[in-house]
Parts: C-alpha cells; sequence; structure tokens
C-alpha cells in the first residue's frame, strides 16, 4: 500500500482499522514502563519531588505545538493538494491537540505554584501557549459553525497556517524575552542539559505520550470518515424523499 | 518513593493528565459508536452507498 493509496478514505479506513489494537497495545506498554521509571526517579536536587511533573508536563507541551505543526501540514493539504483525507487530519487533530495544550497549562501552573511561588505569569512563554490553546478552541468552533465542509476546511486551512507562525514564537520565546520560564534544556544545540536519571524516563514518556496522539488521531480520523458517510447517505435519503410521489 | 510537602500538586497533575487521557478515549469511543449506529439506521431504511457497499462496511 503506497501513499497515494491511503488518500482514498475507504483504504485509510481499512489500514486504521488493523493498526489501531497494535497502536494501543503499545502505547498502553510505554506508558506503564514511562510511568514506572517517573515514579521511582530520584529527586532533583533543586525541584524535589516536583521534578515528577516534568515528566508529563513537557510530553503535553511538546505534542501542543506538534499536533499545531501536523494541522498546518494538512492545512498544506487541502490547500495546494486538496487531498481528500487532509481536512480530515486537521479536524481531528484539533480537540486532541487541545487537550494536550491545556494539560501542558494546568499540570505547568501546578509546577509553578510551589517552584515559582505563583500558579500563573504573563511571560512570554506561557502567554504564547495560552494563545495556542485558544487558537485551538477557535478552530473547533470555526468547524462546527460553518455548515458547508469544504468552506469550513478552506477557513480552517488558512487559519491553521495563521497559526502557526505563534509555534516559533512559542519555542523561542524563552530566547527572545526574559520569561520565568526556563530555556530549553533538551532539545538545544550541544545536546540535553538533563542528567540521565530525568533524561530517560522523560524521553519514554514523550514517545509514549506521542504514540497516544497517533492513536487517538487515527480512531478520530476513522470517526470523521464515517460522520462523512452519514453526512452524504443522509443527503441521499433527503434526495430520494423528495423524487418520491407525494 | 516520598512526594513530601508537594504531594498535592504532583499527585493532581498525575490524576488530571488521567482523567483528560480517558475522556479523550470515551469520547472517540462512543463517537464511534454513534456513527456506525447512525449508518446501520441508514442502511435499515435502504440507502446504499455508490459502491454498493454496505455503510458499515469499513472496507
Amino acid at each position: 500500500m503506497t501513499l497515494i493509496d491511503l488518500a482514498n478514505p475507504t483504504r485509510f479506513l481499512t489500514l486504521a482499522t488493523r493498526l489501531l489494537p497494535w497502536l494501543a497495545a503499545a502505547t498502553a506498554i510505554l506508558l506503564a514502563i514511562g510511568l514506572y521509571q517517573s515514579a521511582m526517579a530520584p529527586d532533583d536536587y533543586q525541584q524535589g519531588a516536583t521534578v515528577k511533573i516534568m515528566f508529563i508536563h513537557v510530553p503535553n507541551a511538546w505534542l501542543s505545538m506538534f499536533v499545531w505543526g501536523v494541522m498546518s501540514l494538512a492545512a498544506l493539504g487541502t490547500l495546494v493538494w486538496r487531498h481528500p483525507l487532509a481536512d480530515v487530519a486537521a479536524k481531528a487533530a484539533a480537540p486532541i491537540g487541545a487537550a494536550f495544550t491545556f494539560l501542558a497549562l494546568v499540570t505547568g501552573s501546578l509546577w509553578g505554584r510551589p517552584m515559582w511561588g505563583t500558579y500563573w505569569e504573563w511571560d512570554a512563554r506561557l502567554t504564547s501557549v495560552l494563545i495556542l490553546f485558544l487558537m485551538y478552541l477557535g478552530l473547533i468552533a470555526l468547524w462546527r459553525a460553518v455548515e458547508d465542509p469544504s468552506r469550513a476546511a478552506r477557513a480552517a486551512a488558512i487559519l491553521t497556517l495563521v497559526g502557526a507562525i505563534n509555534l516559533p514564537v512559542i519555542k523561542f520565546s524563552v530566547d527572545w524575552w526574559n520569561t520565568l520560564h526556563q530555556p530549553a534544556s533538551v532539545m538545544r544545540m550541544g545536546g540535553p542539559s538533563l542528567d540521565r536519571a530525568f533524561l530517560i524516563p522523560l524521553l519514554v514518556m514523550a514517545v509514549a505520550f506521542s504514540l497516544l496522539f497517533l492513536t487517538l488521531h487515527l480512531a478520530a480520523m476513522r470517526n470523521e470518515i464515517l460522520r462523512r458517510r452519514v453526512r452524504a447517505l443522509q443527503l441521499i435519503q433527503v434526495a430520494q424523499a423528495s423524487q418520491r410521489p407525494a | 518513593m516520598s512526594l513530601g510537602s508537594y504531594a498535592p500538586f504532583i499527585v493532581i497533575s498525575y490524576l488530571l493528565v488521567t482523567a483528560v487521557v480517558l475522556m479523550l478515549i470515551i469520547w472517540i469511543a462512543i463517537d464511534y459508536h454513534r456513527q456506525k449506529r447512525h449508518l446501520r439506521e441508514l442502511e435499515a431504511g435502504g440507502v446504499a452507498r455508490r459502491s454498493g457497499r454496505s455503510p458499515t462496511d469499513l472496507r
């Protein structure tokens, strides 16, 4: 099966249905390993036990941006190549991305209270992530508000690409401005500055959450294809009913 | 493993992530069954796909 074959929603459904049980199992196993390693990780000499919040906060924060990146590629697929699954992929990813962003914000707040002495600070990193969360909600609202799916797809794709400007702002906010949020400690020039005792559980959790996203995204895309099939059949039903003699 | 005085912040964080992830899983599972039910109802009403396949056929 080639990538071109996957442009056919029916072929995509076949593949997704086959893959989902394996992906779900791999996600569950990696999450279990990651949670065990997180529980066993030592306390940090500065953060104490709150370092354990990082093992869930950081993967959610990474995914909040990664999902918008996936949606931006899908937006290009909608606008440039008119790929039949592009809008399906973007629409299915949005609620999942919103959930990851919400979790990044809240777990960050719960870490910030004991470490910074405040749940919230209007610094560049926190504010740009809050803007990302609001953009997710706006995009979900747009898909719900516009009745015609093709018009909704185009509008959502444009909004997604405009919103992608926020991704480098989030990433480099800690370098461009003075922020309370600490600079990057994993994806940085010169390699990670984290000790292996923290880096390994963090990377395992990051892979586990990425697999979780892949699993949920495939399942949500399958739902969206079925929803569109329902809509198409309902239109046929209405057309058939209107052709019947009164 | 001792969480010390930070235990409430750590426990709430993990519980919240668990709750939101479970909500996502349940929401997607319910949505899947809802769409399949709609397709079964349409099939029972005699509406057919252009391909002639059953609406609930995932192939």
